[in-house]
């Protein structure tokens, strides 16, 4: 099995220490003599660093060995579902798995929207939970729940512990097989008899299971054939998605795309594969994606698609995806060759040695300077932009592009989930990988408020901005108390239009406006509740306060919460409704009354 | 109040010509093709463990894959258990149950046997014992044997493929039919050709050539 390297160029770059070394690094690794014991040694194998948890009686054992961790740092957070959003978002920035620890029962089921999401999104964490001791599984003792039974549909798997002698070597495997090939999330469920059961077997490195083989490059063939497709091709597009971050391929795609000048498209997750700065991209397509990527990707000839599965926010309706495009499908998970839009070129690989390999094969340039030429005309039809009239409420989208113009330029987005993550994700200007931290795939409101802690303590060095909406902000907000604690450097800014806005613009546009169940009567003012957390609060109404407040948060040594008080009336456009044609996407409202 | 931003009216834009099919195949418009839903037995390789069930069947209903047989036992090797799995679907979704399969960790191996692979169910059918002539003489030209007979009931044992035990169970409709107990198929290839331990496989292929070779494979 040795020499299946293991594929994960992800954290190859993000961690300078050995990274094969998931070998103890040091001699003096203490004996274990427990099987909680033996968690802690093999996290510490596989180089964690911090794990994101709450408490609780069956996983007890496991917090009583953290207490003589050096090498691991547990941050307590709120609640589970905060712990799993963490580390999720940890995943993310640092390309190695995250970790969130819950006990049994609730504990558990707390988790379970994370790792959901973190499934959604191929974000690597794993999961520890604890669990009633062996003897009473199935008799629904205190706090027990079929935690792996509950979880194995959204993990690529899930893992029941069953003795203090290898309950080491499952964390070890499940921390490996969530950062190896497809990333994804892993559990280990942890009986309590397991955890504080006696061993003096030590885990071994972690190594992921032997069934599980992810391809590195792809047939050489089909590259040809790819290749050569793509330089005959007169309308080509790059497809970027969020798997070209995962197995940090940005440099290849930039390099590939910029010598042989081929418009690059990202999807929501690939966003920061390629500078959106750069007048080869076109942003990223889908629902909301801009005109010109959506023009763009309905009339290529030929797609490069890569590490993308087609979710149907991207693609629209499937018939009228892409229609006439040949398309070349790189992937490292064969079952999404095909799965929704039919490769002519499938290449199941790693996309880092992929493109390397696309860009030695290509015989040719193709010939698109009339293509080039039609995508820039379709940037100045179709560009993103807004009114400000004084006389209205602020528009969020100003209060994104100018926190976008102030921030520095490796800063960390990260959002909950509606139209403020629309606009975040519309009007920030993105140029490095894993600075973008969203939840895609699941769509969960609350990912916002502790995905920004995930990612601050992620990336410690780079400053982290959450952008939310008032919906998503309440649904986590007791996580602020854990930023405070924990005196971590974050700007949330609440776009707060007092409404639950997407679900709104939905019933305007295809319920005939009957806005049931949201809109608030009321909520709280965040400003306020931020400094009841501990946090500093800001209000932001006018327009000549935005760069001031948004200074002022970001020179806070702190967490920071801006209230922006926004237009109520504002909606996200473009928008291609669901289902439907990417290359018939609403600019306006009666555009979408039209289609 | 016109919400959004101006620009060219969707009726207005460049167009392609083309079109896809609602499996995201292109296709030519006016030729709308349909993959039509085939029979294909699954021969999978897992691992003996606890769960391996639950996760494979989990996998087939939340994908709606259409299962209609599933068979688990024992093999030659105690860690290893096979489950024959026969599914219809058209032939994207084949492909794709079959991809999905193989990514469950406790998934060893899986191979699609060809149509004319050697497939058997078993049925156990209970029915009245008013007649136990006529039933045995059933019994006998379906090779049926009669593993249990009372003066109300006669159980009779069949093998034989899905076709044979559909056909018997017609058959035996002419009594009074109390209960009938079928299992799934059991399948394995013709020939020398047997599923491997993808595992296995790929430490052999590291070594240098001159693995041992079955001769029977056609």
């Amino acid at each position: 099995m040795s020499e299946q390297a293991p594929v994960s160029p992800e954290t190859a770059e993000t961690d300078t220490d050995e990274q094969d070394g998931r070998a103890p690094d040091d001699g003096d690794t203490t004996q274990v003599e427990t099987g909680a014991e033996s968690v802690v040694a093999a996290l510490e194998n596989a180089g964690a660093e911090t794990l994101f948890g709450v408490q609780g009686g069956a996983i007890m054992p496991v917090y009583d060995a953290l207490y003589d961790s050096e090498e691991l740092t547990h941050i307590t957070m709120a609640h589970e579902q905060g712990a799993s959003h963490a580390a999720d978002a940890y995943g993310i920035v640092t390309g190695k798995p995250g970790v969130c620890l819950a006990t049994s029962g609730p504990g558990a089921t707390n988790l379970v929207t994370g790792l959901a999401d973190a499934n959604m999104d191929s974000d690597p964490v794993i999961a520890l939970t604890g669990q009633v001791p062996t003897n009473f599984v199935g008799n629904d003792a205190f706090q027990e729940t079929d935690t792996v039974g509950v979880t194995q549909p959204v993990t690529k798997h899930s893992y029941f512990a069953d003795s203090a002698d290898t309950v080491g070597d499952d964390v070890g495997e499940a921390f490996a097989l969530a950062a190896e090939g497809r990333q994804g999330p892993t559990l280990v469920d942890l009986p309590k008899d397991v955890t504080q059961g006696e061993t003096d077997v030590q885990p071994s490195p972690a190594e992921g299971p032997d069934t599980y083989e992810p391809p590195t490059t792809a047939d050489p063939d089909n590259v040809e054939t790819a290749a050569q497709a793509l330089a005959d091709s007169e309308k080509p597009v790059i497809l970027a998605g969020g798997g070209v971050v995962k197995a940090e391929a940005s440099e290849e795609l930039r390099a590939f795309a910029k010598e042989y000048e081929i418009p690059v498209i990202t999807t929501m997750p690939g966003i920061g594969s390629f500078p959106e700065d750069h007048e080869l991209s076109l942003e990223w397509a889908g629902m909301h994606g801009t005109g010109y990527a959506n023009m763009a990707i309905t009339n290529t000839d030929c797609m490069l698609a890569i590490g993308t599965r087609f979710d149907d926010r991207l693609t629209g309706g499937v018939e009228t995806f892409a229609p006439d495009a040949e398309l070349i499908h790189v992937d490292i998970d064969p079952a999404e060759i095909s799965k929704n839009i039919e490769a002519d070129h499938p290449l199941v690989g790693d996309a880092k040695h992929v493109i390397d390999q696309v860009h030695e094969a290509m015989p040719a340039a193709p010939d698109a300077d009339e293509w080039r030429e039609q995508c820039q005309t379709w940037k100045d039809e179709y560009p993103l932009e807004y009114d400000t009239p004084d006389d209205e409420p602020l528009k969020p989208q100003y209060v994104v592009e100018r926190f976008s113009e102030l921030a520095d330029d490796d800063a960390v987005v990260t959002t909950g989930v509606g139209q403020h993550q629309m606009w975040a994700s519309q009007y920030w200007t993105f140029t490095e990988p894993r600075t973008w931290v969203s939840s895609h795939g699941l769509g969960t409101m609350g990912y916002g408020v502790p995905s920004a802690i995930g990612a601050k303590i992620g990336a410690p060095d780079q400053e982290v901005v959450c952008f939310d909406g008032d919906g998503s902000f309440l649904m986590t907000v007791q996580e602020l108390s854990v930023a405070v604690r924990e005196n971590l450097d974050i700007t949330y800014v609440v776009l707060n239009n007092e409404a639950v806005g997407m679900v709104r613009q939905w019933q305007d546009g295809f319920y005939e406006g009957r806005r049931m169940a949201s809109e608030y009567p009321w909520i709280p003012e965040f400003d306020k509740l931020a400094e009841a957390f501990g946090a500093r609060g800001f209000r932001l109404e006018d327009y000549d306060r935005v760069d001031d407040v948004i200074e002022a948060a970001r020179e806070y040594d702190g967490p920071a919460v801006i209230d922006a008080i926004i237009d109520p009336a504002e909606n996200v456009y473009p928008m291609v409704p669901s289902g439907g044609d990417n290359g018939l996407f609403a600019l306006n409202g009666d555009q979408l009354d039209d289609i | 109040m016109t919400q959004g931003m101006d620009g060219p009216h969707p009726d207005d834009r460049m167009r392609p010509a083309g079109r896809r099919n609602s499996q995201g195949i292109r296709i030519d418009p006016e030729a709308e093709a349909t993959h039509e839903p085939r029979k294909a037995v699954l021969s999978t390789l897992v691992k003996h463990e606890p769960g391996v069930l639950a996760e494979v069947s989990g996998l087939f209903s939340r994908r709606q894959f259409n299962i209609e047989s599933l068979t688990v036992g024992a093999t030659s090797d105690d860690d290893i258990a096979r489950m024959t799995i026969v599914i219809e679907e058209p032939e994207p979704g084949v492909v794709q149950a079959k991809k999905q399969l193989r990514k469950l960790v406790p998934v060893i191996s899986v191979e699609e046997l060809e149509p004319e692979a050697v497939q058997r169910e078993l049925i156990l059918i209970k029915v009245s014992g008013e007649k136990p002539d006529d039933v045995n003489a059933v019994a006998d030209m379906y090779d049926g044997n009669v593993v249990d007979a009372s003066p109300e009931a006669i159980t009779v044992e069949l093998t034989g493929s899905q076709q044979k035990i559909d056909a018997a169970v017609e058959a035996f409709d002419q009594f009074d039919v109390k209960e009938v107990v079928r299992t799934g198929a059991a399948a394995v290839e013709r020939g020398g050709t047997t599923l491997m331990d993808e595992r296995a496989e790929t430490i052999e292929s590291t070594a240098p050539a001159e693995s041992p070779q079955t001769a029977t494979d056609d």
